[in-house]
């Protein structure tokens, strides 16, 4: 049985396929981000965020 | 005399608002007049006293207040909101008083059976529901409430959003605590765990909760500080997971708009999916997640210490959002559900002890460099035990998602046993923590009224903990390994009734547990009572004197 090509089935189709790769993409992505020597600094500067208020 | 002459008009939200609740009043009165049912005619009544009561405020408020609204800021400070934070923070330790106060009446009843006085209303299939939505929605949803707006708007340094905005979300909160709350009592319920309430109670949470979205945005959009500090991340994962949790499970048919009774779009093992898609991500967003950021933010704050890792804080996070949304199926191994569905479940149920460990080492971390102060402070003692039991709960889940674990735990009193050790432990010791921080905080006090009670309060509590933990653990495997065992003929050893009788002692320790933990709370709400009522005011520095920033 052939499913009906539409837009829907094409979009689900790819989503359920690539979901998993660009999911784990992203995360490494987002660990690349968080460890980028770059950003050091900054983030330094956020973790004591809570305490320089007023 | 300096009053600059504006002339006083109400502003769109307010004559906007009054109007929405006086024609709410009104359709209230007829669904009252034409109701099917008991339940909902009382409902129905009680929503438009609510709504003339709500007209009333907002009328009764815009002739009380200056022509002006208050101003985002004074002398080049932030003015915070702190009015909608002490009313979350007020019902927050009602209803979770009342939630405890309830969670020991069942136990009892397990226990002693005739405590359920033969009434519907105070039968134990009534009470439960009303138990965890009092202890979970009502006690941690205002916790989360009251410091979510606390701490964006201090990590933004700007006012909070929105004028009776954050006022709509805190008391239609609590309106929708109290319709799902008479509701149970009156046997109203779509038999959804922690997913009773009934469609209409469910259209109203959806309307506050998008507004709740609305005004934690907006203040997140207008912030001074141009970093968004990582509770705020939590709360808003939080914020949306919830909503959409909420509108994926509850998709309703109701018999008619007149009645209380409706039916769920979902059928079969489709709906029993959905229920624990929503169910274990209520532990996930709920639970979890918005209490992290209370952990993120108020760890730090008493601890005076900066986050151990902002870094790992990021990776915390998103690994979280990542895996948390799949692990539901683990609690429905062995059933319809297709076999590669519950694997999938307990996979990433397990894959959870990394970031739920990473989380629990960042906590505990902060306290690098100031653990003495574990010995003097308790109410930071409250919360890094908070994060022990954090990290020894979310051990145990995962360990527990494994189907071989699970064959012996599910449907025993283990679960129970875990599941209160997270919600005692965790989210109880970790909003306890918050709240003796917030309630200085918020009515501008010097600090609480007695360290000494929280002190008393926390070792109660603990105790009270651990024996109930310990019975329900000994109780759980015990009731699991007499439902599996067989004699050598191959028949059942024991009778369902063997495994009940087995039960009674542990029940009685676990509601002599939980009684203590209640003794605990009402040494707390006495503590925080007379720091509003005889704390020392909080002297404000002189803006002179504030070092340029």
């Amino acid at each position: 049985m052939k499913a009906i090509l539409t837009v829907h089935n094409l979009a689900s189709e790819l989503v359920t396929t690539i979901w998993t790769p660009v999911f784990v993409a992203i995360f490494l992505a987002i660990i690349a981000y968080a460890f980028w020597p770059r950003n050091k600094a900054a983030f330094d500067e956020a973790a004591s965020l809570p305490l320089r208020e007023e | 005399m300096s009053q600059p002459s504006i002339s006083k008009s109400m502003t769109i939200g307010e004559s906007g608002l009054a109007v929405v609740f006086a024609v709410t009043a009104f359709l209230c009165v007829i669904a009252a007049a034409k109701a099917l049912d008991a339940p909902f005619a009382f409902h129905a009544a009680l929503s438009a006293a609510a709504s003339l009561a709500a007209v009333f405020c907002i009328v009764n408020r815009y002739f009380d207040r200056p022509a002006m609204l208050p101003p985002a800021e004074i002398n080049g400070r932030p003015n915070y909101n702190m009015g909608p934070i002490k009313f979350s923070s007020f019902m927050a330790m009602f209803w979770g008083i009342a939630g405890f106060l309830v969670g020991l009446i069942i136990a009892s009843q397990l226990a002693w059976p005739a405590l359920n006085f033969d009434l519907p209303w105070t039968s134990f299939g009534r009470l439960r529901p009303l138990h965890t939505s009092a202890v979970i929605f009502a006690f941690g949803g205002n916790v989360l409430i009251a410091s979510s707006f606390y701490v964006v708007q201090k990590s933004c340094r700007v006012r909070l959003a929105g004028d009776l905005a954050p006022w709509f979300v805190v008391v239609g909160y609590n309106f929708f605590i109290l319709v799902a709350g008479t509701g149970y009592l009156l046997g109203v319920t779509q038999s959804k765990e922690y997913a009773e309430p009934e469609w209409y109670a469910d259209l109203w949470l959806t309307i506050v909760w998008v507004a709740y979205l609305l005004v934690f945005l907006a203040t997140i959009i207008k912030r001074k500080e141009p970093h968004i500090f990582v509770a705020n991340w939590f709360y808003l994962a939080f914020i949306v997971t919830i909503a959409v949790l909420h509108l994926g499970n509850n998709p309703a048919l109701p018999v008619s708009v007149f009645g209380s009774k409706s039916y769920i779009a979902w059928g079969g093992i489709q709906d029993a999916m959905f229920q624990w898609w929503y169910g274990h991500n209520a532990v996930g967003f709920f639970l979890t997640a918005g209490f992290l950021a209370i952990m993120y933010y108020f760890i730090p704050k008493r601890a005076e210490r900066p986050i151990y890792s902002y870094r790992l804080s990021i990776i915390h996070f998103w690994a979280l959002i990542f895996l948390y949304i799949w692990a539901g199926p683990h609690h429905l191994h062995y059933t319809a559900l297709p076999d590669w569905t519950q694997t999938l479940g307990m996979t990433f149920s397990i894959m959870l002890w990394m970031p739920s460990w990473g989380g629990m080492i960042n906590g505990l971390m902060t306290l690098s460099g100031a653990w003495d102060k574990l010995r003097t402070d308790p109410v930071l003692r409250m919360l890094v035990v908070s994060v022990a039991f954090y990290g020894m709960s979310t051990f145990e889940g995962p360990m527990m998602s494994i189907k071989v674990v699970n064959s012996l735990s599910h449907y025993t009193d283990w679960t129970i046993g875990h599941v209160h050790s997270g919600a005692l432990g965790w989210v109880g010791f970790v909003s306890f923590g918050a709240l003796y921080c917030l309630v200085p905080w918020a009515w501008n006090r010097k600090g609480l009224y007695s360290l000494k009670l929280v002190n008393w309060h926390f070792w109660i509590a603990t105790l009270g903990i651990v024996l109930y933990i310990s019975a329900m653990w000994v109780s759980g495997i015990l009731q699991g390994l007499m439902w599996r065992a067989y004699t050598s003929l191959g028949f059942l050893e024991y009778s369902f009734i063997e495994t009940v009788e087995a039960m009674h002692p542990f029940y009685i320790i676990r509601a002599a547990g939980g009684g203590l933990f209640l003794i605990g709370a009402l040494i707390m709400a006495y503590n925080l009572w007379m720091t509003v009522r005889v704390g020392e005011q909080e002297v404000q520095m002189p803006v002179a004197l504030q070092p340029a920033e």
